[in-house]
């Protein structure tokens, strides 16, 4: 704890500003054998300014400040080599700067504000000491203590295939799939997450490609394509989640996320046909529907229409039966051209081509 | 001792930075995350932090450690779980398919002073176990057929290909944790293509029962509205035969000879006997 001494003795110098830190006690507990103190300081800084001026008085002589100093110097050291070299404020100057350092050194390393959802890990020499939580924390300063904050709340994603390049999996049916999925992950456990995996990123995207890879083997096509989405997701998650477990890597699969899964671009127009003929039958069914909509009017309708003749029929058979003829027969004979053969033995000859020209003709 | 200090102040520096560069190679900081095997003139003598299975963190071990300095030296090692990346091997079935496979083990050094003896680095076990995983995976799975090739997870043969790794591992010092299959996909070429060829024909093939099926559906459609229609009919014409058979046939005359109102009819020329019932009245009985 050599660093804690000549921290002490550091504070101890610069707080006792009336005591000329290492001039004036020889060996008066600061900075006895510790070895990062340069070794020609004490010298020149033997005494402060305001310490001078309370003396010059008492003493009472004329001589010049300075040689005054050095005078006073060489009488406490006893041949101070390099004595009167430095100037004289710049002791003091030194001593707000170290304890500048000092203070940034402490504010910088041992103090931490650990933001909301995430944690920091302290490790004291290297060892796991504890974790804190997020807040302001004191902790020893740095070469002691070391902290590395974690953010355990961040959902990291990682994306695995993309619509520009094709990831191909065989499927349980040993069919070609292009699937592209994204896993959502945080840390559950910094500790873990930090001293368990050498590369726990890489780590995660390769769980993420077998465990898809073992559950896509297991569906069939369709299945991947289309109904079994969220089963494969959900199924990639728990198996992913178990194989981190094992490695102990404090990673929490949040979820899974089939973004697409297609038909390989190779085979894709096999695909739509089969959509299109889909669609084709719909077609065949709609079409049948609309002709059996229409039949059954029809059939309806027409029965319907005799239903009704039918019973004005029933209330005069004869009258309603001839009346029907004669009218339909009207319809029939006035708009056709007529020939009516009177005797019963007399064959005419017929000019067929003629009858067919508008113009009417036949017997009176 | 000050006054040593103030009477040689070269000498104390010197003297200073000599014992501070003694203490720091005297005393290490040991990190969670790695273990060091102490040598003495090129002899492992002792572990730093080994890896202890279920060993919490902050368990000594990690920390401060110490050697003496100039004779001894530390040889870190990973303590953490490691990868091995296989390269894609192609793996033939037993009914002569390819698959192109991507493995990949993850192991963790447990026997320091064993791993240094035999391999020294870590890159030098992973580069020695990498083709004894790819020869594993290549016996294990070389000996079932395609179909059982795309789950080996079902089997038990990650189980297998993990021991057998595992029995050249201990020698290295490190154990394996962990076989799996990354990748396993038809290699490029012709295995590829004929399998989408399958596909499309698959597809072709379902394409068509599919146009089949819409027809056969259509085609029931239809009859049974033919045979709802006929039920209809029979229903309302069977009430008495006789009269539909003369509804009927002036339907059927108007429909004729004056058309159903689609288009006109061709032109009609009747040519009537006077025997005709609707001439009866002509000869004037």
């Amino acid at each position: 704890m050599s660093i804690f001494s000549g921290l002490g003795a550091l504070g101890r110098g610069l707080f006792s500003d009336n005591k000329g830190p290492w001039g004036q006690a020889p060996g008066g507990g600061s900075g006895d054998g510790d070895p990062p103190e340069p070794p020609g300081g004490p010298g020149p800084w033997g005494d402060t300014p305001k310490r001078r001026r309370r003396t010059e008085p008492l003493g009472g002589s004329n001589i010049s400040s300075l040689d005054d100093w050095i005078a006073r110097s060489k009488q406490r050291l006893g041949g101070g080599a390099g004595g009167g070299l430095p100037t004289r404020p710049s002791g003091s100057m030194i001593r707000w700067a170290a304890l500048a350092i000092v203070l940034l050194w402490l504010v910088t390393t041992a103090s931490h504000l650990i933001a909301p959802g995430e944690r920091g890990v302290v490790t004291q020499f290297g060892r796991y000491n504890r974790t804190l939580e997020s807040g302001f924390s004191l902790t020893l300063p740095w070469p002691i203590e070391r902290v590395q904050k974690v953010d355990v709340e961040n959902i990291r994603e990682i994306n695995l295939g993309s619509a520009s390049e094709e990831t191909l999996m065989l499927t349980g049916d040993q069919n070609i799939i292009d699937i592209a999925y994204q896993v959502r992950w945080n840390i559950s456990d910094p500790e873990l997450f930090l001293f368990e995996l050498a590369q726990p990123e890489e780590t995660i995207k390769q769980v993420a490609e077998s465990a898809m890879r073992q559950v896509v083997a297991n569906v069939s096509l369709q299945g991947a394509m289309g109904a079994q989405r969220g089963i494969i997701e959900g199924r990639v998650a728990e198996e992913m989640q178990q194989t981190l477990n094992a490695y102990r890597a404090g990673v929490d699969i949040q979820g899974v996320a089939i973004r697409q899964a297609d038909p390989p671009a190779a085979v894709n127009d096999a695909f739509k046909e089969v959509t299109a003929a889909q669609q084709e039958a719909e077609s065949y069914v709609n079409q049948a529907n609309a002709y059996a909509l229409q039949l059954r009017q029809k059939a309806q309708g027409e029965a319907g229409a005799f239903d009704r003749i039918y019973i004005q029929y029933k209330a005069a058979p004869g009258v309603t039966k001839r009346r029907m003829y004669y009218e339909t027969m009207e319809r029939v004979l006035q708009g056709v051209d007529k020939t009516i053969l009177e005797a019963p033995g007399v064959n005419s000859y017929l000019p067929l081509n003629e009858l067919k020209r508008p113009a009417p003709k036949g017997t009176p | 001792m000050t006054g040593f200090i103030r009477r040689h102040p070269l000498m104390a520096g010197g003297l200073a930075l000599f014992l501070l560069f003694v203490l720091m190679s005297t005393f290490t900081i040991v990190p969670e995350t790695r273990q060091g095997i102490v040598v003495r003139f090129g002899k492992p003598v002792r572990i730093i932090n080994p890896y202890k299975a279920g060993q919490p963190f902050g368990s000594p071990g990690a920390g401060i450690a110490w050697r003496i300095p100039f004779a001894e030296n530390i040889v870190w090692l990973d303590k953490r779980v490691r990868d091995i990346d296989m390269e894609r091997q192609q793996v033939l079935s037993t009914d002569q398919l390819r698959l192109e496979v991507d493995a990949f083990a993850r192991y963790r050094i447990v026997n320091p002073s064993r791993m240094y003896i035999a391999a020294r680095t870590e890159e030098r076990v992973e580069s020695a176990l990498r083709p004894i995983l790819g020869s594993q995976l290549r016996n294990e799975l070389g000996k079932r057929p395609f179909a059982s090739l795309l789950s080996p997870e079902r089997e038990g043969v990650m189980e297998n290909i993990q021991n057998g790794l595992n029995r050249v591992a201990r020698q290295y010092g490190v154990e394996v944790i962990d076989v799996r299959i990354k990748k396993a996909d038809l290699p490029d070429g012709t295995p590829l293509q004929s399998a989408y060829t399958r596909m499309t024909t698959a597809r072709q093939q379902e394409a068509r029962s599919i146009r089949a099926e819409g027809l056969k559906r259509a085609a029931i459609i239809r009859a049974d509205a033919d045979a709802e229609a006929a039920q209809t009919y029979a229903a309302a014409f069977g009430k008495d035969p006789d009269f539909y058979e003369f509804y009927r046939a002036m339907q059927s005359y108007q429909t004729t000879f004056l058309g159903d109102g689609n288009g006109k009819p061709a032109p009609t020329t009747v040519i009537l006997s006077p025997q005709n019932d609707y001439l009866k009245e002509f000869s004037g009985r």
